[in-house]
């Protein structure tokens, strides 16, 4: 049913850290080795050799250079579904492929209902669905719902696989619904935002904001090396030698 | 956004059958068009026809044609849904209506009702079809209020354009169905200038600072996830010039507007065959014409996506 549900009983979503995030691409790895097996697979590559490279993944990251006023910096920017509470691409599905957990949020396709018109797509302003021209319907993060949910895994496994690589720890999965859980902490400490705000479709996902530049900090520079002075002797006849 | 064939013929297509479909229900079976076998015939299925072949193209661009039929669901909540359920539904009327206005020459009496049912089908399918695209927020051309008036108003000059072609090379010409044809085409002339002119101002809020959060100063792209060209590029990124928009415009309104224009005019003045011979070339004109208009509609629309790609 691609009516949203009134209310979802927990918001689970991903907190991404734009200070931290190195860009190693560990989380875009790991996310397409984990869900070409999971529940959405697989996720086909086409002409993954060839010179015309294409294929289905759930996270991407790019790269920006933010400059303002007090200098530039690079950002590392990983793009995934943010599970949004109004979520149109559920809403315009058709067929009732798409939709939107009442339980948790999750937003998932059921790939045996999808008849890949592809308006989801269209519909989502993040560009997180991409369609998978080979089996000819429509994909997108499913929040590892086969990993946090699986009993087999040891606990701690029980992450999505993005956040489960990241080696610096910029990613971060819990209840964002529930103020008092460490993620919704984490994002009130550092002011974390949500994506285009004024498009009305309340993402769970938050992205922390890079730290502010720092101001007045320590000088580090090493002082300078003293110059050489060889003006007799054997090393300054070598000195004149060269120089001549 | 991607102009792809299959979308661009479907909604040109479909918009100039229910346009023709709503006239000969309403005014056929209110007995303002004459019961005639031939002409009924000529007119049905020239409106059932790009109705159909534009719905089948439509499946043309389905990752999984086969289960076309599981759209008619989600009703409730997808305006895409709706355009299949009002599509099909508009069948049933129209059957009614064809036996009784077609088979059996009649007008007034049930195959009034059933006319007028089929005019609302159309109406209501046309609604459906311009709501898919007003309703999208992450494109800002299509989500504005010019968008399912647009629909609207080219559904029903390319439709009495047609009914004007119809009745003209049946020598069955009436002066009021020309004159709404010619005024359909000014007022479509008119309302395509003036959403072209608000698209040109459009100033949008979402930009590369919200889309990524990064408050402030300036967001540059400076490295893409893929160096290949993905779903998310071929199918949203893509991109027209600015001097071949500007071209593609001028045929626009030369072949939709300008070349109707005159000649419908001509044909107030010209004795038959010429009237119909002109009639007909006018609808073949703004068909082609309406084909660019449609594939620019698609080509000049920039999704928010696109953004996090360095799209100014």
């Amino acid at each position: 049913m691609t009516c949203l549900p009134a209310q979802t009983d927990k918001k689970l979503g991903l907190v991404i850290d734009l200070d931290t995030c190195v860009g190693c691409q560990a989380c875009v790895t790991a996310c397409k080795e984990w869900n070409t097996g999971g529940h959405m697979a697989p996720l086909t590559d086409i002409d993954p050799y060839g010179g015309h490279a294409d294929g289905v993944w759930f996270n991407r990251v790019h790269a920006y250079e933010h400059t303002t006023e007090r200098g530039g910096r690079t950002v590392n920017f990983p793009r995934s579904c943010l599970h949004c509470e109004q979520p149109a691409c559920v809403t315009v599905c058709p067929t009732g492929a798409s939709y939107k957990r009442a339980s948790d949020g999750i937003v998932l396709v059921d790939e045996s209902k999808c008849i890949g018109c592809k308006l989801c797509s269209w519909a989502c302003p993040y560009g997180a669905r991409e369609f998978d021209a080979d089996v000819g319907v429509m994909k997108k993060c499913t929040l590892c719902v086969d990993r946090i949910y699986n009993d087999n895994l040891a606990e701690e496994d029980r992450v999505p696989a993005c956040v489960a690589a990241c080696p610096t720890s910029a990613r971060h999965f819990g209840d964002l619904g529930d103020p008092t859980s460490a993620i919704s902490q984490l994002v009130e400490e550092r002011g974390g935002v949500a994506l285009m705000p004024e498009l009305g479709y309340k993402p769970t996902n938050r992205y922390l904001p890079p730290r502010a530049h720092s101001e007045g900090a320590a000088k580090v520079d090493a002082p300078a090396l003293e110059p050489i002075k060889a003006e007799g002797g054997f090393l300054g006849w070598i000195d004149r030698m060269l120089s001549n | 956004m991607h102009p792809a064939f299959s979308v661009v013929f479907f909604t040109t297509a479909t918009g100039a059958g229910y346009g023709l479909l709503a006239l000969l229900g309403a005014l056929g079976g209110l007995g303002f068009i004459p019961a005639d076998f031939w002409l009924g015939f000529v007119g049905m299925a020239l409106a059932l026809g790009l109705i159909v072949t534009g719905l089948l193209s439509s499946t043309g661009h389905l990752g999984r044609p086969e289960r076309a039929w599981r759209a008619f669901s989600q009703w409730r909540s997808s305006w895409l849904s709706r355009e299949g359920v009002a599509s099909v539904a508009t069948f049933i009327p129209a059957a009614l209506f064809g036996i009784g206005w077609v088979l059996l020459g009649k007008s007034g009496g049930w195959v009034a009702v059933a006319g007028l049912l089929v005019a609302a089908g159309a109406v209501t399918t046309v609604c459906t079809t311009g709501m898919i695209y007003a309703s999208l927020k992450p494109i800002a051309q299509w989500h504005s209020r010019y968008t399912l008036p647009a629909y609207l108003i080219f559904a029903a000059m390319t439709g009495s354009v047609l009914a004007n072609a119809l009745l003209q090379s049946f020598s069955l010409g009436s002066s009021a169905i020309l004159a709404l044809a010619l005024l359909a085409t000014l007022g479509g002339w008119v309302w395509k200038l003036a959403t072209w002119r608000y698209n040109d101002r459009l100033e949008i809020p979402t930009n590369a600072n919200t889309a990524t959060g990064l408050a402030g100063g300036t967001v540059r792209s400076i490295e893409w996830p893929h160096t290949e060209e993905n779903y998310l590029l071929k199918e949203m990124g893509f991109r027209i010039a600015r001097k071949h928009s500007a071209k593609l415009r001028r045929i626009t309104q030369a072949l939709a507007f300008v070349v109707p224009i005159v000649l419908l005019i001509l044909v107030f003045m010209a004795p038959w065959p010429l009237a119909a011979m002109a009639s007909a070339l006018v609808a073949v004109s703004q068909f082609a014409g309406m084909l660019v208009e449609r594939w620019l509609f698609f080509a000049e629309a920039k999704h928010t996506v696109t953004l996090y790609y360095g799209r100014e």
